[in-house]
């Protein structure tokens, strides 16, 4: 039994095939990968699993159980977590409110929550803002906070999406050093990246799509030599 | 909470208490309960709207279910009205179930449509099906107490209740889950939050809350005729005018609201006789140009206004 | 059968005036994205200044229309200019404030007409009001059918200006993505201020070919403003021909509803279709049309 697994998913949007067939199994505690040009289905693909958008049709399994027609916020019960691409902070509420919001679903207790909370800050390296109102943080801040609030829930598989988009190489190697101390922690994680250092720098195995399809599955020396994947991001002469 | 915490909520219970002892004419007194049924009508509407972010524009629904309660109790059965103190908010949360999981599925403005729409049929149907409510006649009943101060304090009681049960619920693991769906309900299902349960959770209290006042004010009042109590611009639309004047998201903004509300309408009727309508609009106007956020919600602008200091910095805000 | 018939005809004729009355409504939406309670007052505005042509000049409501539509043309634009664009750089903790706005607008402008004309029903008798005409054995109401031509002749000089003039365009490309049309050179507030003014322009159009077919009083705006919301969202927000459609269905529901149930539940009819559009066909009769 893989620990995540997803099978021929296919989705539609009209007349549009955004996913198309596309098939992974993650091992636990791994750092997977998934790469593709912009419009490539990745995001889309979190939707999916997230079950922010239904299936058209396909399986997807976590830890030998079918989720792929729970809801949303079942689906985070069972312990898969993410962030989103656009971040998605709750703008009203402190840094720490915000944190809290995630660490109730492991307690009905104030107390504990805040602990849960103030744990989780101090993991990423946020506590220092942890009164701040949400709408005030930086972008680099509010993408910590994103990912901050994701572990409060306790994930076993947490997804990130594009965490790294819009960061300066300084606040990437710190992005990279909580993504690494997360997979220390023992939190397997399925990652959508563009800034190709940090994803093959960090991912045990890849994925790379193009128009919603699997071009190649492998490790990250294998995808960077991959002649499809060379023609879908650096066009044919490059092949 | 600290002693310095207990001091405020201590002298308002006090004065409060005292306070129809103090004012002794009957049209003061008045003027206090209609304060009062307002507060906690606001206060209702303040859990789910403000502090859920469902922003319904039917509330006069559960309002007039609960005033009608009453008042069918006594037309149908002979029963005193009193009773309808407690049929009145079961009705109104019995009925808010099946309204909540329709209107639950639709979101910000298509949300305040539909509640708008319900609330409209409530009024629609109770004012024609004459044999069951009376219709536009409507339903009298005798004053039980010959002077307002019982009624002071029932509705003083009421509205205490209404601020204790916010005052739980938003300190309490509710508190935090409404305000993320309110926030931004994707990324609150993403975090686990079964979104649809916990908006029922701030819709049953509403409700309740807004019957038990409706209850109330058919007590209070001693007719009700479903062109008042289910009234749209004057019910419906006038709860969310009160607690937006007064503060969304905080839990003195409706009864601030309803101060404001109360006071000032009679203060333009005397001023301005049959202009005081347009007053209001015209006020409604100018608190969303430059509060926008109420009274207690720009509470600090205002300060800085009125002492001419210097701006905040950024960051601070309330949840 | 002639009494479906005619019931169907009634519906379909005072459906195509309200029609006009929610295209106004439709095109603020789809444009400014927001719920414009005020609507209705708007339609109450331009039938009053059109019943005062009439009772101080004695002009036709068909010609004090052309009043009534300049006049509320110039109001909208105020409105939108000086009000309802001051608050989209505001942060506020709930986005309605919006509509409350609106609500605000509302009240203004029905106690001032309240304040000016009392609450007293005033109406307007022409020569034509109560002719009607005969198709076999249906009897069909004068007003109603001209209102329904003007009515239709409006929404398609509409139709030309969106699709044939610049302006028009820019109104569509705000509609559809605000940003993307201001990065193509469109000057988004304009847009907006002009939109609010066609919109309460059709709105006065649409009142005064209702002007002699209902009694007129402050607080039939909110009547309007209801049937405006259910035609909006029967056919789409932004589509003009969902409105026609919206309108349409909408006369003929009331009019099937007024003959064969009873008039008190005739509104009833319209809400509770309202409210089914809402919950199942959330993108209206223009959503169905895309498939």
């Amino acid at each position: 039994m893989s620990f995540f697994k997803v099978k021929n998913i296919v989705k539609n949007f009209g007349g549009l095939t955004a996913v198309n067939k596309v098939s992974f199994t993650v091992e636990k505690g791994e750092i997977f990968g998934l790469i593709g040009p912009n419009g490539s289905g990745k995001t889309t693909i979190f939707n999916l699993i997230n079950r922010f958008y239904p299936l058209t049709s396909g399986e997807i399994y976590f830890q030998g159980q079918r989720i792929d027609g729970l809801p949303t916020h079942k689906i985070c019960e069972l312990g898969i977590g993410r962030t989103f691409q656009v971040v998605k902070p709750l703008k009203r509420m402190s840094v720490l409110e915000n944190v809290m919001a995630g660490a109730f679903l492991h307690t009905s207790n104030i107390a504990r929550a805040r602990a849960r909370a103030l744990e989780v800050l101090d993991f990423c390296a946020l506590a220092h803002r942890k009164d701040m109102e949400a709408k005030s943080l930086t972008i680099a801040d509010r993408k910590r906070l994103e990912i901050a609030r994701a572990l409060a829930t306790e994930p076993k598989l947490l997804l990130l999406d594009e965490t790294a988009a819009g960061l300066n190489p300084k606040e990437q190697e710190e992005a990279i050093a909580i993504i690494q101390k997360i997979r220390d922690a023992g939190i397997t994680i399925i990652i959508v990246e563009h800034v190709m250092k940090i994803i093959m720098g960090i991912s045990n195995r890849v994925l790379a799509i193009n128009f919603g399809r699997e071009i190649a599955c492998g490790t990250p020396r294998e995808i960077a030599n991959h002649p499809e994947v060379i023609k879908a991001y650096l066009g044919e002469a490059y092949a | 909470m600290t002693a310095k915490g207990w001091l405020t909520p201590t002298v308002i219970a006090v004065v409060a208490l005292v306070l129809p002892l103090i004012l002794r004419d009957p049209y003061p007194q008045h003027i206090l309960i209609m304060i009062l049924i307002w507060a906690t009508l606001g206060t209702a509407w303040n859990l789910l709207g403000g502090y859920a972010g469902q922003v319904s524009f039917g509330h006069a629904a559960f309002f007039g279910l609960g005033a009608y309660s009453a008042g069918l109790l006594f037309f149908h059965l002979k029963i005193s009205t009193w009773w309808g103190l407690l049929l009145g908010p079961l009705v109104a949360t019995a009925v808010a179930v099946p309204i909540g999981l329709i209107c639950f599925r639709l979101r910000g403005p298509y949300f305040a449509l539909a509640t708008l729409a319900l609330g409209e049929i409530f009024r629609l149907v109770f004012t024609n099906w004459v044999s069951f409510t009376r219709g536009a006649q409507g339903i009298l009943i005798l004053s039980t107490f010959p002077t307002k101060v019982p009624y002071y304090y029932i509705a003083l009681a009421i509205w205490g209740l209404a601020m204790f049960t916010l005052n739980r619920l938003i300190n309490s693991k509710l508190g935090y889950y409404f305000v993320s769906i309110r926030e931004d309900q994707d990324a609150a299902e993403s975090l686990g939050i079964p979104t649809t349960r916990y908006k029922m959770y701030a819709l049953l209290p509403s409700a309740f809350l807004a019957g038990l006042t409706g209850a109330f004010y058919m007590n209070y009042i001693a007719f009700i005729d479903p062109h008042v109590v289910f009234s749209l611009g004057d019910i419906s639309v006038m709860v969310i005018l009160v607690v937006m004047m007064g503060g969304v998201a905080n839990p003195w903004g409706a009864p601030v609201g309803a101060a404001i509300y109360i006071a000032l309408n009679e203060i333009f009727r005397a001023w301005l006789g049959s202009a005081n309508v347009l007053a209001f609009g015209i006020l409604v106007c100018l608190v969303i140009l430059f509060l926008p956020n109420g009274v207690m919600g720009e509470l600090g602008q205002i300060r800085r206004t009125a002492f001419r200091q210097k701006p905040a910095a950024a960051g601070g805000g309330q949840k | 059968m002639s009494l479906f018939g005619q019931t169907v005809i009634c519906g379909i004729l005072l459906g195509g005036m309200y029609a006009l009355i929610a295209i106004g409504m439709t095109l603020i939406m789809g444009v400014m994205k927001i719920i414009n309670l005020a609507h209705g007052a708007l339609v109450m505005v331009g039938m009053y200044i059109t019943y005062v042509c009439y009772k101080s000049w004695g002009l036709d409501p068909y010609l004090g229309m052309l009043i009534a539509m300049p006049a509320l043309f110039l109001i909208g634009c105020l409105i939108q200019k000086y009000m309802i664009n001051r608050l989209v750089e505001v942060d506020s903790i709930l986005p309605e404030n919006q509509v409350l706005l609106t609500v605000g607008i509302m009240l203004v402008l029905t106690e001032v007409a309240r304040l000016i004309f009392k609450s007293d029903y005033r109406s307007v008798t022409t020569g034509y009001s109560s002719s009607t005409f005969f198709v076999g054995d249906m009897s069909i109401s004068v007003p109603m059918t001209v209102g329904f031509f003007i009515a239709m002749a409006f929404t398609y000089l509409l139709h030309l200006f969106l699709t044939r003039t610049d302006l028009g365009r820019s109104i569509r490309a705000t509609a559809q993505d605000r940003n993307a049309a201001v990065y193509m050179g469109v000057n988004a507030p304009r847009v907006t201020v002009i939109t609010f003014g066609i919109g309460s322009a059709l709105a006065a159009a649409g009142g005064s070919l209702l002007l002699p077919l209902f009694y007129l009083w402050p607080d039939i705006g909110h009547l309007f403003t209801a049937k405006a919301f259910i035609i909006t969202i029967l056919g789409g927000m932004g589509s003009t021909m969902g409105a026609i459609f919206g309108g349409l269905t909408l006369g003929i529901a009331e009019s099937l509803g007024a003959t064969y149930i009873s008039m008190g539940y005739k509104d009833v009819v319209g809400l509770v279709i309202f409210l089914f559009v809402l919950l199942f066909i959330p993108g209206g009769f223009k959503s169905l049309t895309k498939r």
